[in-house]
């Protein structure tokens, strides 16, 4: 690696050539403020408040001062840079401060507070009031779908913008309008309703202030606990126990599983269970699926289902897709289909007294609990799905002191779950417990080795061919819709030939999806939260007796009472659901 | 074209056409037909002389050609008469009518019609004191002077004939450098002359066309002109891309041949119709005559030229905007580096320069370095042109050697201040540039000197202003104008030009208080220093230069709450004076707010009691003053 | 800059469409083709509705808010088509003190055209302008470029009679 020398506040620090001044700073541990700036995916040099002052080298002498964007501008040898001058902070304050100037200031009570990376600098610069008064922007918030837009408080740093076209794909949102006019929004000023946004969520993530969250649904879940007359169960997808720390102060990538339980029980749940238990029977219906294809000449390749926002981008982008999903629900809905259709059948209750939550890092299962084809109950598989962060809300609002608590465990029937469920969180992780359920299965026999780390990685697109006897099975995995994208015109245009695709719409898989805590782009330019937070999954996966979906012995229970076997006719009816060709623009 | 020689024949052909040989008895009418010309009326007067022509059998003796613009916009439509061995005649100001008489007593009858000449014109329309008609605009002061190297075929050639641009040398430039010279010999001429880019900054051309030089053949380039003129009164790229397309044309490739770049784009303002049809048609002429295209004079070298649409946006005149909206996107500006000469226009190498730069490439490559480099000062070499206009009698396009003084182009050049008034200030750059005050009326137009002074070359339009010109709304105007043009991607331009022209707007309101000047300060210290682009860098040079000369009227508007020159509106106040009101009520009557009443006061010798403006309700129009006969009302 | 929402119903005929999309597979496979797209699209149907930008989209694989950004980007880009009739409405100090804030309003309410656009029928456009420097004549207005002058609200009906 070429290094070359660079002088920060005065010493002396060898960087790797080609750094940035803000990665030269970074790499000294010294933050320069940021807001448009979003590591690989925003680097834009738009909102200027990373000027500092460099010098660079003309021949044997140093040239003069300058102030350039450090997100954005290059190391030379012998630069010298100044990050905190007087006429830097001047220069910072005066950028807050016309920021603010149009600026929806309504800081007490907003989604983001702490946790707003405009806030952080107001606060470190003293920056509170604009002395600026004149014309501000006025905007209607956008609230018809679970991703609430709010210009109003908008900073315009684009990072959304980048995030939705580059990351996603998809580019529903972007500049609209000039100068200062310019606002974030949707074709012909349309609500995302009215447009092919599949939900996903990244924008929100994205975002460094409050102008995009989510839908907040946690009053719902309140007043169904305060209902007498309700049973009422949560069960927490994957991911959640590898993100929700983060809400409470852990650094990224520690497993909070048992405090998570615990502070769920203290929230008056009659029942707290493990979506690894239905990402279990997930992989049965589905790999059984899968092989039935394959030997009845089905339509391959075979597309996994469980992520809803992969759903919309489909059914909008690729119709011609959506016979190659998998009609199995995604594991939230099989929980709910299976608590209000089986559970409710055995314990004698009436499946509109159960009101059951999803806890997931995603917001496009909002969505989800309101399609068609849903309710295997005659009522909603789901009443209501709450991503990471509005769990995170409901614990610090109801006063639970989480930090505190001793670990607990799920509750019965429904708290076994194996290490292939558990790694569903991760991109890769369906595809790796499915190989584990299918070559068990075509092969005959008990699978020695567990784990194929060809499909682990953040990577976003994998490939992969296996051969389990006499058939080859070759597959790929892809998350973020971009790269969804990317790999379905391969296969569209005959460029890979495979029979199992795995895709998730969030880059790294659930575990970076749309419902998580969300990071500050300083924390996310130094730490890579898809690859922390998926090895608490594998860790878990790891450390598992139990390591294959088929061998859940929850599972089988569930079959043999219920279900009889996989894709039963029984099954079909609980377990699987139909797509709809959206298309784009209708 | 496969070789010079080609070229020679051409240019054998068609040059008497042009310059008239000798005892020759051809006549040759050209008629001003840029954009200007044409809104003046250019057409019907060309009409017409097509017409008189083919009725009077003149078909064989005199030919007539469109051509651009000659410079003198206020004198439009112009027409000039060549004949050989004659002074050439300049007609001003030419209807269809006059055109007939023209043809008849002048081109038919061998007598000019001094009444409708240049001369004529500038005296008022009566025959000069001292008798002597110079008929041709040559010979006038406004001429005189000035030096027309990149303006030297406009007014003179047909702009859509490529023959008359190859009599006057046209691509023999590019014939040399391709057969003659190697790139790289071609960039150290440009780089030896000195030229600088004419449209904003000044970047040494030669410089930029060498950082993009590298690895020539192995990568794909391009070679881009700016012709996306913006600037509120500026009109010297549309001249030249009117009046002589093909220069444009020849210099693009012969900086591809430097840099190698095959593919060419000019990024033309959509307002500029005339403009883009006769680049139109000059690149299709020149892919005929194989001077685009496949192996240009039988060389290796290729290139290829297509016009890109403006869609009305000021920003992209900037460089990065620029490229950012020929690749079919918002045009909005990126952050340097990487520069256009590294990573530029579809992210390939890039050299982009303005019109006016490219229209100086072909006389210094066939004329060298040292030819161009005697001329101007020493650090700005060559000529600029500039559009004249503002409070100043002789409007137009002049071009004149770098390092001419203000007072040569205002006095001599411009005539002066019209209806007696006092020389106030020059605005430079438009609403990138700054003005220059009356007590720096002897600076020496360079680059450096500009700067110095707190304004910039820009493009070259010089807005001349008069007492009348109040510089507080003189700088609200041109922040009005950034505002409204501001892309909005960076913070500092987006909201800080708004918040600047907001304190603006106050001042000259009447609201103003003394720390909207420090804040004013501030803020453009601000903007100039953290904005994205050139357009938010310079951004608040009108308010910073106008406060830098008159701050005064500043604080007159905030203390006295008064405007100096009589312009803010809300701090004017008309007055009717008792003594001299006759009591017509004429005022009143073309009040449109009705506020004008009748006193009971009547002055000494009237017969009527005198008006008075009710100050509640005046709209501070200046109907009333303009409707008095008497003189009776003041403004102040 | 600031663009106003189409309101003129989509009239655009086969023939129209036929020409677009001949526009656009003109320009297949060219770089930086998008704004020759939208500036040839624009001369077919005079501005940019939906259903343009729509098929634009469609045909490029550019999405729709992209070109809707690019369209609200360029103050030549047009949302909605200049009226058969343009009506401008001084807004000037002398003109607003004698009520051409009223008149406008009056136009407005009588066409039933939001002030800044075009009826649905493509007839009229309504706008307001600054100071068209006939102050004597306040309130003015101009319909295409004839100049009407000394204006009452009860004028109105009258005048537009003329037009519709």
């Amino acid at each position: 690696m070429d290094m070359i020398k660079v002088i920060i506040n005065g010493k002396e620090y060898s960087v790797e050539k080609g750094s940035t001044v803000l990665e030269a700073a970074k790499a000294a541990n010294i933050d320069i403020p940021t807001l448009c700036y979003l590591k690989d995916i925003n680097e834009i040099g738009a909102c200027r408040l990373c000027l500092v002052e460099v010098a660079e080298m003309r021949g044997p002498a140093l040239g003069p001062w300058r102030m350039v964007t450090a997100c954005v501008y290059p190391c030379t040898e012998g630069m010298q840079i100044k990050t905190n001058t007087p006429k830097i902070t001047a220069s910072r304050k005066m950028n807050l401060e016309l920021l603010l100037s149009n600026h929806d200031k309504k800081c007490l009570s907003c989604v983001r507070s702490t946790n707003c990376e405009l806030q952080t600098l107001c606060r470190e610069y003293g920056v509170d009031q604009s002395t600026f008064t004149g014309t501000t922007n006025h905007y209607e918030i956008d609230n018809k779908t679970p991703i609430i837009r709010d210009n109003n408080k908008c900073v315009l740093c684009r990072r959304c913008v980048a995030t939705c076209a580059k990351v996603q794909g998809i580019g529903v949102i972007g500049a609209n309008n000039r100068g200062f006019d310019t606002f974030i929004g949707s074709q012909f000023e349309k609500a995302l309703a009215e447009t092919s946004c599949i939900n996903c969520g990244q924008c929100i993530v994205s975002c460094p202030v409050g102008a995009l969250y989510e839908r907040d649904d946690t009053d719902k879940v309140f007043e169904a606990i305060a209902d007498p007359n309700k049973h009422v169960f949560i069960c927490t997808a994957p991911s959640v126990r590898a993100q929700i720390g983060e809400c409470f102060g852990y650094e990224p990538g520690t497993d909070t599983e048992g405090k998570m339980v615990a502070a769920l029980k203290r929230l008056g749940f009659d029942g707290v269970y493990d979506m690894n238990l239905t990402a279990d029977l997930t992989i049965v219906e589905e790999a059984t699926e899968l092989i039935g294809r394959v030997q009845n000449n089905g339509v391959l390749p075979m597309i996994t289902s469980c992520s809803p926002g992969w759903i919309k981008f489909c059914e909008h982008y690729f119709p011609e897709f959506t016979e190659n999903l998998s009609t199995c629900k995604s594991p939230q809905q099989m929980f709910g289909a299976v608590v209000k259709t089986y559970y409710a059948q055995k314990m004698g209750w009436d499946p509109k007294d159960i009101f059951f939550v999803s806890a997931i890092p995603c917001t496009a299962k909002k969505f989800e609990v309101g399609r068609p084809d849903q309710s295997a109950a005659g009522v909603p598989d789901v009443d209501v799905a709450i991503t990471t962060r509005e769990v995170g809300r409901m614990i610090q609002k109801a006063g639970i002191n989480f930090r505190a608590l001793a670990d607990e465990k799920f509750d019965d029937p429904f708290d076994i779950g194996s290490g292939a469920g558990a790694i569903f969180g991760a991109t890769g992780g369906v595809m790796e417990a499915a190989l584990r359920y299918a070559a068990e299965i075509i092969l005959g026999k008990k699978l020695e080795k567990v784990d194929f780390p060809e499909v682990r990685g953040t990577e976003g697109i994998k490939t992969a061919s296996y051969k389990l006897g006499d058939l080859t099975v070759n597959v790929a995995v892809a998350s973020s819709t971009g790269k969804a994208r990317e790999l379905l015109n391969k296969v569209k245009n005959g460029e890979l030939d495979v029979q199992f695709i795995e895709i998730m719409a969030c880059p790294g898989g659930c575990v970076n999806g749309g419902g998580q805590p969300i990071q500050p782009a300083k924390v996310r330019m130094s730490t890579d939260l898809r690859a922390v937070r998926a090895a608490v999954l594998y860790k878990d996966d790891a450390d598992e007796t139990l390591r294959k979906s088929q061998d859940n012995l929850a599972v089988k229970k569930l079959y043999d009472e219920f279900f009889g076997k996989p894709n039963s006719h029984k099954a079909h009816e609980v377990l699987h659901t139909s797509y709809i060709k959206r298309g784009l623009y209708k | 074209m496969k070789s010079l020689a080609e070229l020679e024949k051409i240019k054998e052909k068609t040059r008497g056409a042009i310059v008239l040989p000798d005892g020759g008895n051809e006549i040759r009418i050209v008629v001003g037909m840029a954009t200007c010309g044409i809104a003046a009326g250019a057409r019907p007067v060309y009409e017409a002389l097509e017409a008189g022509i083919k009725e009077n059998g003149l078909g064989k003796q005199v030919s007539l050609i469109q051509t651009g613009c000659v410079g003198v916009c206020q004198y439009e439509p112009v027409i000039e008469v060549y004949q050989a061995g004659k002074e050439r005649v300049t007609y001003v100001k030419m209807t269809a009518e006059k055109a007939a008489k023209v043809l008849e007593q002048h081109v038919k009858g061998g007598k000019v019609v001094e009444e409708y000449t240049i001369t004529y014109a500038q005296n008022g329309g009566k025959a000069p004191a001292d008798g002597v008609v110079h008929t041709s605009l040559t010979d006038t002061v406004f001429c005189k002077t000035q030096l027309r190297q990149a303006l030297r075929n406009c007014g003179l050639i047909d702009p859509e004939n490529i023959d008359e641009y190859i009599a006057m040398d046209g691509y023999k430039a590019l014939g040399k450098a391709l057969t003659e010279m190697t790139p790289d010999q071609v960039i150290e001429t440009v780089l030896a002359s000195g030229l600088r880019g004419r449209g904003g900054a000044g970047f040494p051309t030669g410089m930029k066309w060498k950082f993009a030089s590298g690895n020539r053949g192995n990568v794909q380039k391009y070679v881009c002109c700016n012709a996306d003129e913006g600037d509120p009164g500026a009109f010297m790229d549309r001249s030249v891309l009117e009046g002589d397309p093909h220069a444009v044309v020849e210099a693009m490739a012969i900086a591809g041949y430097a840099i190698g770049a095959d593919q060419g784009y000019v990024y033309v303002r959509a307002e500029y119709p005339v403009a883009v049809k006769r680049l139109k048609i000059a690149i299709e002429q020149a892919k005929k005559y194989g001077l685009l295209g496949k192996n240009i004079f039988g060389t290796d070298f290729s290139f290829d030229l297509d016009i890109r649409l403006g869609a009305g946006a000021f920003v992209c005149g900037e460089e990065t905007a620029l490229m950012t909206s020929i690749e079919g996107k918002r045009g909005e500006p990126r952050p340097r580096p990487p520069f256009p000469a590294i990573k530029g226009l579809f992210e390939k190498p890039t050299i982009l320069n303005n019109v006016e730069t490219y229209a100086n490439i072909p006389q210094i490559i066939l004329n060298g370095a040292e030819w161009f480099s005697s001329v101007g000062t020493e650090k700005s070499k060559g000529t600029k042109v500039f559009a004249l206009g503002g409070k100043i009698k002789n409007t137009g396009l002049v071009e004149v050697p770098m390092g001419t003084t203000l007072r040569h182009i205002i006095e001599e050049i411009g005539g002066g201040i019209p209806n007696g008034k006092k020389f106030k200030a020059a605005q430079t750059g438009g609403p990138s540039g700054g003005c220059i005050p009356a007590s720096l009326i002897d600076t020496q137009i360079d680059y450096d000197n500009l700067i110095a002074i707190g304004s910039m070359m820009g493009s070259g339009g010089l807005i001349v202003m008069d007492e009348d010109t109040c510089m507080v709304d003189l700088a609200r105007f041109f922040l009005d104008f950034t505002v409204d043009e501001s892309c909005g991607k960076c913070t500092p331009c987006r909201v800080g030009t708004r918040r600047l022209l907001e304190i603006l707007d106050k001042i000259i309101s009447g609201n103003g208080e003394m720390e909207d000047i420090t804040r004013l300060e501030e803020l453009s210290t601000y903007i100039k220093s953290a904005s994205l682009c050139g357009l938010g860098q310079t951004a608040p040079n009108p308010v910073l230069s106008t406060l830098r000369y008159f701050r005064d009227e500043y604080i007159a508007h905030i203390v006295d709450k008064k405007c100096p020159a009589g312009v803010c509106k809300k701090l004017i106040r008309y007055e009717i004076d008792p003594e001299k009101c006759i009591g017509c009520g004429m005022c009143a009557k073309n009040c449109p707010a009705s506020t004008i009443v009748r006193t009971d006061y009547t002055a000494p010798g009237h017969k009527l009691a005198s008006m008075k403006i009710e100050q509640a309700n005046c709209v501070k129009c200046g109907a009333c003053m303009s409707s008095c006969k008497f003189g009776a009302i003041s403004k102040g | 800059m600031k663009k106003k929402l189409t309101t003129v119903a989509f009239q655009g005929t086969p023939e129209q469409e036929k020409q677009l999309l001949a526009v656009i597979a003109k320009h297949k496979g060219e770089k930086g083709s998008m704004m020759p797209i939208m500036q040839e699209a624009q001369d077919i149907y005079g501005y940019l509705p939906i259903e343009v930008q729509t098929i634009i989209a469609r045909e490029t694989g550019v999405s729709l808010e992209e070109i809707y950004g690019i369209a609200t980007f360029y103050s030549q880009f047009k949302l909605n088509p200049d009226g058969k009739y343009a009506i401008s409405v001084c807004l000037g100090t002398a003109c607003y003190v004698k009520g051409s804030g009223d008149v406008l309003d009056e136009i407005s309410k009588q066409l039933n055209v939001p002030i800044g656009s075009t009826s649905p029928d493509g007839k009229f456009s309504v706008e307001a302008t600054r100071c068209l420097g006939a102050c004597g004549l306040a309130p003015v207005m101009t319909i295409n470029g004839e100049v009407y002058g000394s204006l009452k609200k009860e004028d109105v009906k009258t005048i537009l009679a003329k037009y519709r």
